[in-house]
């Protein structure tokens, strides 16, 4: 099947490199002076009434926590693309996405746990939110374990691609947990019917961290998705110089 | 935020920082090392691919 044409940018190796080599920096540098902006902001708020200076971690465990699943979001749309369309690029982009979203999701689920020993008095508890996030970090581990364990690598990316759509399931799970099952973490706060319940003063250095942390996601993926081309053009050398 | 509200909670929220701090550095240097490692392996196969053709 073929990609849409306004799409098939997409699938061009040279042209994704052409535009990566500076997107990619600029990204990088958005990413740098978002955090530094949300980071600034972040710590000139006053404490929560409730949850004291603990409020700091917030704003870094809630955008890592968006990211875990955003991240997903990206490494199932790159299979869907990869298994559907065939396009090397699509799957160089799920291979290089795992990683980081694995990091992302280990990230939220150690920050987390350091933000709810002194508010619930537990480093974890088995509620359908942290449960759901550790089964999302699981897929993602297991994602990299099934290609890094199947030798051809063609086979080893459709194999891993099936993985990731089946995966994708645990996402609606993850965002609703909190809604469907009475759990000891709070429910959404931001992303909900009626609007957020933050007050401003939170809200708005939260965000630049959700901004700062996505472009730093959108920069990183791009540097990585680079290397994975650039090492697959480096086999395809290996191989035309080992048949001369 | 002063000193005194930070440090009754300092044992979680610096931790929490640390992890952070440490995993971008780690993700940063490891995406841009490994490009550049293929990038170079890729201009070391095209010039000894060169070298050969001519």
């Amino acid at each position: 099947m073929r990609l849409p044409r306004q799409l098939e940018f997409l699938s061009l190796p040279d042209r994704f490199m052409a535009v990566s080599a500076w997107l990619a920096p600029t990204i990088g540098a958005l990413a740098v002076l978002l955090l530094e902006f949300g980071l600034w902001f972040g710590f000139k708020v006053p404490p929560d009434y409730q949850q004291g200076a603990t409020v700091l971690i917030m704003f870094i465990h809630v955008p890592a926590a968006w990211l875990s699943m955003f991240g997903y979001v990206c490494l199932a749309v790159s299979s869907f693309l990869s298994l559907v369309f065939r396009h090397a690029l699509a799957d160089a982009a799920a291979k290089a996405c795992a990683p980081l979203g694995a990091g992302f999701t280990a990230l939220a689920l150690a920050t987390g746990s350091l933000w709810g020993r002194p508010m619930w008095g537990a480093w974890w508890v088995w509620d359908a939110r942290l449960t759901s996030v550790l089964v999302l970090l699981l897929f993602y581990l297991g994602y990299i374990a099934l290609r890094a364990s199947i030798e051809d690598e063609n086979r080893a990316g459709r194999a891993a691609a099936i993985l990731a759509l089946v995966g994708a399931v645990n996402l609606p799970v993850v965002h609703w947990s909190v809604n469907w099952w009475n759990t000891l973490h709070q429910g959404s706060s931001v992303f909900r019917v009626g609007g957020p319940t933050l007050a401003a003063v939170y809200l708005i250095p939260l965000l630049l961290m959700a901004l700062g942390y996505t472009a730093a996601f959108g920069a990183l993926w791009l540097v990585r998705i680079r290397a994975e081309l650039w090492r697959r053009k480096a086999r395809t050398l290996s191989l035309q110089a080992a048949n001369r | 935020m002063t000193a005194a509200d930070l440090a009754k909670y300092a044992a979680f929220i610096w931790p929490a920082y640390g992890l952070t701090i440490g995993f971008f550095v780690w993700i940063t240097l490891a995406s841009l090392l490994s490009s550049r490692r293929w990038r170079r392996e890729v201009e070391r196969l095209q010039s000894e691919k060169t070298r050969e053709d001519q």
